[in-house]
């Protein structure tokens, strides 16, 4: 722990401001997401809580606002504030289960791409480069058109995009570690192909990933609330932000603004969080970039 | 270069014959298309009638055929809901999505590339920092939200541009388009931004890496020692040099920008083709669905292409094998 603590990438972390703050925005929503629910006075999804006599209430500091909706209440009577922490989880669950299946998956091809070549290396690379051809924005929206509204589907339809970033990743350093001595060391000790790839190979391709990661669930949450907005993403029954966005645009014309900025605004310094952060770790473990 | 161009022409052949089997194999999951076309109250016997006329009788393998060979010949199938041709529907649309998205993409590299430049140049700055920030910021926006945003404060709350629709246009060449009148431009304006903010980001933190790389090498300094004014070096040794990259993300963003006009068109009421794709969705009009991905799938390997070529014609250090 000492050593983590005077170590160079702890110095630097201190000495960067975005650093910082960046991460200070992701752990005060991580804290939000986790512990939300037991701060809010209201479950929004629980009809038995509501009180349409409370709909559209203004925020607080506004004429009409009244004390128990800080960022006042949407059509419903739900509290803005709570529904945004509830829908921040969702928002994050997406997030960061998608980036998990895609890691993953995006992992264990590029091992087999980089490690046995050939045919399936090919395949699979082609695969990758036609997809990339594509905005992920459009592949996702056209299977979530396929597949239909849901979490699930969304996981799948973000893992189908997101595998590819770390396929190639992982074939580039597969495809420079087995080069190396311990490699063929390993094989003359008699070692099989899946020890190798596990014990000697996967460690050593997973500190890039790192950077990509960080920096996907972000771009994961601002795709499945594009999705949500556009009515092809997650259920009304388990709204996330950008549903939430959504249905404030019916609203937005007649002059209530705050059911849509908030939960937009809560996406944008979530999202924000993350890169800041992300640039930083980018910056740190790839010098090459800096 | 002529074996290059032939080879990547083939391969454009072979993706868009990948991707008709994907969106054919994908689209027949989305459900039966038959109670798209017949009236609620058809019996059993006009449902059959209206399966065979539809050709989903067949087994998968001999409706992809049919589905390719319809293709080739250039049918493109009707749409269930306007009972016109699909690709009729999609091209009426197209000038007025193009329109954005150029109009989109010519603010994002008129702001972009000067700052860009600026903050590769002097990355130590202030200012250079603040740049940066802000276009980290400009990625981690929701670019759907920002059109609602813009739209309160511009339509809702001080009402001096309008919301939605394309206002009046004027046809030139065929085609019509809303840039060469004031109304026009009033509407584009909100749309346009919009959707230039994340692709303003990207292209200037691409310039600004692309500069930093550039204003490192030798021949810069050897510019400096020559005596060249600090803009010469700036815009004729450096920006030419660092443009390389951007030329790159140009042809991606362009892909993208078609891609998220989908969201903003729906937001702004713009009666373009994304807006068109996002109904049919709704309303399961498959013919169209299909029309308009690989259209956009063929405009998307064109660019790709295009990109391709050029990155060779500009900079003569890649030789193609």
């Amino acid at each position: 722990m000492q050593r983590l603590l005077s170590s160079e990438f702890v110095h630097n972390y201190r000495h960067n401001i975005p650093a910082v703050l960046g991460s200070l925005l992701v752990l005060a929503f991580a804290f939000l997401a986790i512990f939300g629910p037991l701060l809010v006075w209201q479950d929004p999804y629980d009809v038995s809580q509501l009180e349409l006599m409370d709909s559209f209430k203004p925020p607080v500091w506004l004429e009409g606002g009244h004390p128990r909706y800080l960022l006042g209440t949407d059509g419903q009577g739900r509290d803005v504030l709570a529904s945004i922490i509830y829908g921040a989880r969702i928002s994050a669950f997406i997030g960061i289960a998608a980036m998990a299946c895609s890691c993953v998956i995006g992992t264990i091809l590029g091992l087999i791409s980089g490690y046995y070549g050939g045919m399936l290396d090919a395949v699979i690379m082609r695969v990758a480069d036609i997809q990339l051809s594509f905005p992920s924005m459009l592949i996702a929206l056209f299977l979530m058109s396929a597949f239909g509204n849901g979490i699930g589907m969304i996981l799948i339809a973000l893992t189908a995009v997101g595998w590819v970033v770390y396929a190639r990743t992982v074939r580039g350093s597969t495809l420079s570690e087995i080069q190396k001595e311990y490699i063929q060391a390993a094989r003359v000790a008699g070692l099989s192909d899946t020890e190798i790839i596990r014990r000697h190979v996967l460690p050593n391709v997973l500190t890039p990933l790192i950077v990509v990661s960080t920096i996907q669930v972000g771009s994961f949450i601002l795709i499945e609330a594009s999705l949500s907005f556009l009515g092809v993403g997650v259920p009304i029954t388990e709204p996330s932000l950008g549903l939430l966005v959504k249905e404030g645009f019916d609203v937005l014309f007649s002059g209530i603004w705050w059911t849509s900025a908030f939960p937009g605004l809560f996406i944008m310094f979530l999202v924000f969080g993350i890169n800041l952060f992300g640039d930083f770790l980018r910056d740190e473990l790839n010098p090459r970039l800096r | 270069m002529l074996g290059y161009t032939i080879k990547r022409l083939l391969q454009m052949v072979l993706v868009l014959f990948v991707v008709s089997i994907i969106v054919f194999l994908m689209m027949s999951f989305t459900g039966d298309p038959v109670f798209m076309v017949i009236p609620i109250d058809s019996t059993q016997a006009e449902i059959e009638q209206a399966r065979r006329l539809l050709g989903l009788d067949q087994s998968l393998f001999s409706q992809y055929w049919i589905f390719l060979s319809n293709l080739l010949q250039g049918d493109f199938g009707r749409s269930y809901v306007f009972r016109q041709p699909a690709m009729d529907l999609i091209l009426e649309r197209l000038p007025a999505t193009i329109e954005m998205v150029l109009v989109a993409m010519a603010f994002a590299t008129v702001i972009a590339i000067p700052l860009g430049v600026y903050a590769g140049a002097n990355p130590n700055r202030t200012a250079s920092r603040g740049i940066m920030a802000g276009s980290l910021f400009g990625i981690s926006l929701p670019g759907f939200w920002v059109g609602m945003m813009l739209i309160y404060f511009f339509s809702v709350r001080h009402p001096l541009l309008p919301s939605s629709g394309r206002g009046e246009t004027i046809e030139i060449l065929g085609l019509r388009l809303s840039i060469f009148t004031a109304d026009g431009w009033s509407h584009i304006l909100l749309p346009a931004v919009t959707l230039a903010l994340a692709t303003l980001a990207i292209i200037l933190r691409i310039t600004r890496a692309g500069m930093m790389e550039v204003m490192r090498q030798d021949y810069i300094r050897f510019a400096r020692a020559k005596g060249a004014s600090r803009t010469h070096i700036l815009f004729a040794h450096g920006l030419k040099n660092a443009l390389i990259p951007v030329v790159t993300i140009f042809g991606l963003q362009l892909g993208d920008l078609i891609a998220f006009a989908t969201i903003t068109e729906t937001i702004f009421a713009w009666p373009g083709t994304g807006k068109l794709l996002i109904d049919s969705i709704y309303r399961g009009d498959r013919p169209v669905i299909v029309v308009y991905l690989m259209l956009t799938a063929f405009i998307f390997v064109v660019i790709n292409f295009l990109v391709d070529i050029v990155y060779t014609v500009i900079d003569p250090r890649i030789t193609v094998k």
